[in-house]
């Protein structure tokens, strides 16, 4: 089991954003999370960082109990964030936006994972040493998937990773999320509005509504749920 | 507020006058009392006496000043983005490969000038005393200037009590040194390590603070350090100061006349003069400011000033990305004090005589506005603005009294003229071009 949430509960002052979360993601897994807007996505994702830090609940990830761990340290265990917007360091270089994503314990790797990312990204070898803020939108996500990737996460958390982009840029970035499962057996843990495309690359996938999951299975089965494609898919993006 | 809609359209004359009216209406509100009313002496009580032409000559130079101003900000908009829209930005990101491959920058080479001419000046102006003065004003500000870049430019902290770490450094030194005759040496640590303590102490209540509410918070702590050296008058000579601050000396010999004990003339066999003393300060300057200015490139290179930078940038991508954001801060705020506490040992032994009036928030107020006139962490451009902003009210002695209008003028042309700093460019910190065969 790479990360379990039992319970969990949290509050943005007297909001209650969080109503009894479970959900597990295993070893090598693609797991899904979709819903409406204001449903508590992002709010999960950042829970896992203490930002809500939860009111009660427990949160395990690789067998180790993270609910009150310091924010920073958080990430040190081998979890990485994508963050909703991208959030890239819009004055840095491309290369200093990587070299920032490598841990903070063991930057030796960076010249063998810069290579890595810069393959599978070849648009951030072009530009190296251009302010990460001139990239498009697409390509933007494209340097905030490969920062994250820089720390060797065992569990990436991506937080709507194509909001906001261009059509051609959408399919690339759920062609990017198989990818990294498929041949490299990256764990994701995904939020998505675009629930038609998110679904179709999910191993498994929940369905949160007003901070509680109220529908979970397989991705395929989920696509076919007559009241998930009435909510999240007809009508909706695709 | 209505130049910025200047830029995205041509105003109608209407619109200019309806702009123009509502200048020249705030004038009038603020020209009553001011310009309108004046008090005269009449057998000793005073008497108010209006001044109704002076007034209706400010309103209505206003209202022409409000005009010709926005049509002078539309021709350089209309300038610069012709000159913008000749080049694109593909071509603007090949030239800045370019120039990084090659390795010499047109910065470094200036900067290489720069420090050139500063280390030849006091040979063209060895008897110049006024010249060598300046100078050392210069420097001063350039090392405070530095110090800042790192909590403003770098970690993006706005901080407008930055005097008061120039005032404990100044203290720490007066004090050792009057009551405890240590020498400049050995309170130049100490003065450095306090004042970054105190960077701290300032720092750990307002981490979670930024934009406005830290600049008032800051505004604040400024101004209790200065009110505590007015009012603790055992410690500090309240507002009278602390006068006889030691001399900076070498190896123990100090600048004396001859015949003294310690001169240094003596020692050396040379004719004694007073401006042995300035030419040693402005090259100590020099070189403490030359320090700084290495410690702060080498730190921007180092993990924890790119992380600086970073949550400048971004301060919830650097806590996903396993940045303590605590640290970060603590340390920028610390080693900016710090270097504020070294200027201001310096400023003391060159003094002689510091008073709670030397830090007042105005010193603040034109150390932030090197920073942010030179271009938010540009090193080299808070040496042109130092220059600048020193200078210019020097320049414009002759204008006596009108020479704060002068300043004020030329601070807003450089704001119109270049928006983001006279060097809005900002050096990357790694350049590094991994070998092919290392995978």
């Amino acid at each position: 089991m790479m990360l379990q949430m039992t319970g969990v509960h949290a509050h943005y002052g007297h909001v209650h954003a969080l109503r009894g979360i479970d959900l597990s993601v295993q070893v090598g897994e693609v797991v899904t999370l979709i819903g409406a807007n204001g449903a508590g996505k992002s709010t999960l994702m950042t829970s896992l960082f203490g930002a809500p830090r939860c009111s009660s609940g427990q949160i395990i990830f690789d067998g180790e109990d993270i609910t009150r761990l310091p924010t920073h340290q958080i990430s040190h265990r081998g979890i990485a964030l994508v963050p909703e917007g991208r959030r890239i360091y819009p004055r840095m270089t491309i290369l200093e936006n990587l070299q920032m994503g490598v841990s903070y314990a063991d930057p030796s790797n960076f010249e063998v994972d810069l290579k890595r990312m810069e393959a599978l990204f070849p648009i951030l070898e072009s530009r190296r040493h251009q302010a990460a803020g001139t990239l498009s939108g697409g390509e933007q996500q494209m340097l905030a998937i490969a920062r994250a990737l820089m720390s060797r996460p065992k569990l990436l958390l991506l937080d709507e990773p194509s909001l906001g982009l261009a059509p051609l840029y959408i399919r690339k970035v759920f062609e990017i999320i198989q990818e990294l499962n498929r041949d490299y057996g990256m764990t994701i843990l995904l939020v998505e509005q675009n629930a038609n495309h998110a679904l179709k690359v999910a191993h498994r996938a929940y369905v949160l509504q007003h901070g509680e999951i109220v529908l979970s299975g397989t991705g395929q089965e989920l696509l076919s749920d007559p009241a998930v494609r009435a909510a999240y898919l007809d009508g909706g993006s695709h | 507020m209505t130049a910025i809609v200047h830029a995205h359209h041509t105003p109608t004359l209407s619109e200019r006058l309806k702009d123009a009216s509502a200048a020249a209406f705030i004038a009038l509100i603020l020209g009553i009392p001011m310009i309108g009313m004046t008090t005269v002496d009449q057998g000793g009580f005073l008497a108010v006496m209006t001044r109704w032409p002076q007034l209706a000559l400010f309103v209505g130079l206003t209202f022409a000043g409000r005009i010709l101003f926005s049509l002078a900000l539309e021709t350089i908009k209309r300038r610069s983005q012709g000159r913008k829209s000749g080049k694109s930005a593909a071509s603007a990101a090949e030239a800045a490969n370019a120039a990084l491959k090659r390795g010499t920058k047109p910065e470094s080479v200036i900067g290489w000038l720069a420090v050139g001419i500063a280390v030849a000046l006091p040979i063209f102006f060895s008897e110049d005393r006024y010249i060598i003065d300046i100078a050392t004003s210069v420097l001063i500000y350039i090392m405070l200037g530095w110090g800042l870049n790192v909590v403003v430019g770098l970690a993006g902290l706005l901080d407008l009590g930055y005097v008061a770490f120039y005032a404990v450094g100044a203290y720490t030194y007066a004090l050792l040194s009057t009551q405890f005759g240590w020498g400049f040496w050995e309170a130049l640590p100490v003065a450095g390590g306090l004042a970054a303590l105190f960077g701290v102490l300032l720092g750990w209540p307002t981490l979670r603070l930024r934009g406005d509410y830290l600049a008032i918070v800051t505004l604040g702590f400024g101004e209790i350090i200065r009110l505590l050296l007015v009012n603790w008058t055992e410690l500090s000579g309240g507002p009278n100061g602390i006068t006889s601050i030691p001399r900076p000396s070498v190896f123990g010999y100090a600048f004396l006349p001859p015949d003294t004990e310690g001169s240094i003339a003596d020692l050396l066999g040379i004719e004694f003069s007073p401006m042995h003393r300035l030419l040693f300060l402005y090259y100590l300057i020099l070189l403490l400011a030359l320090l700084t200015n290495l410690f702060v490139t080498a730190m921007r290179r180092l993990p924890l000033g790119r992380a600086w930078e970073a949550v400048r940038e971004d301060e919830i991508a650097c806590k996903a990305m396993g940045i303590n954001v605590t640290t970060v801060k603590l340390s920028a705020f610390a080693i900016g004090a710090m270097l504020g506490g070294f200027a201001g040992v310096f400023f003391a032994a060159r003094q002689g005589f510091i008073s709670p009036e030397s830090f007042t928030f105005s010193e603040s107020a034109i150390i932030l506005a090197i920073v942010v006139l030179g271009g938010m962490g540009s090193q080299l451009g808070v040496v042109l603005a130092a220059l600048v902003l020193v200078m210019l009210p020097e320049l414009g002695r002759d204008f006596a009294e009108y020479r704060m209008l002068l300043f004020g003028f030329a601070m807003i042309v450089i704001m119109v003229w270049r928006p983001g700093g006279i060097l809005a460019n900002r050096a990357p910190t790694l350049i590094h071009v991994p070998t092919g065969d290392k995978a």
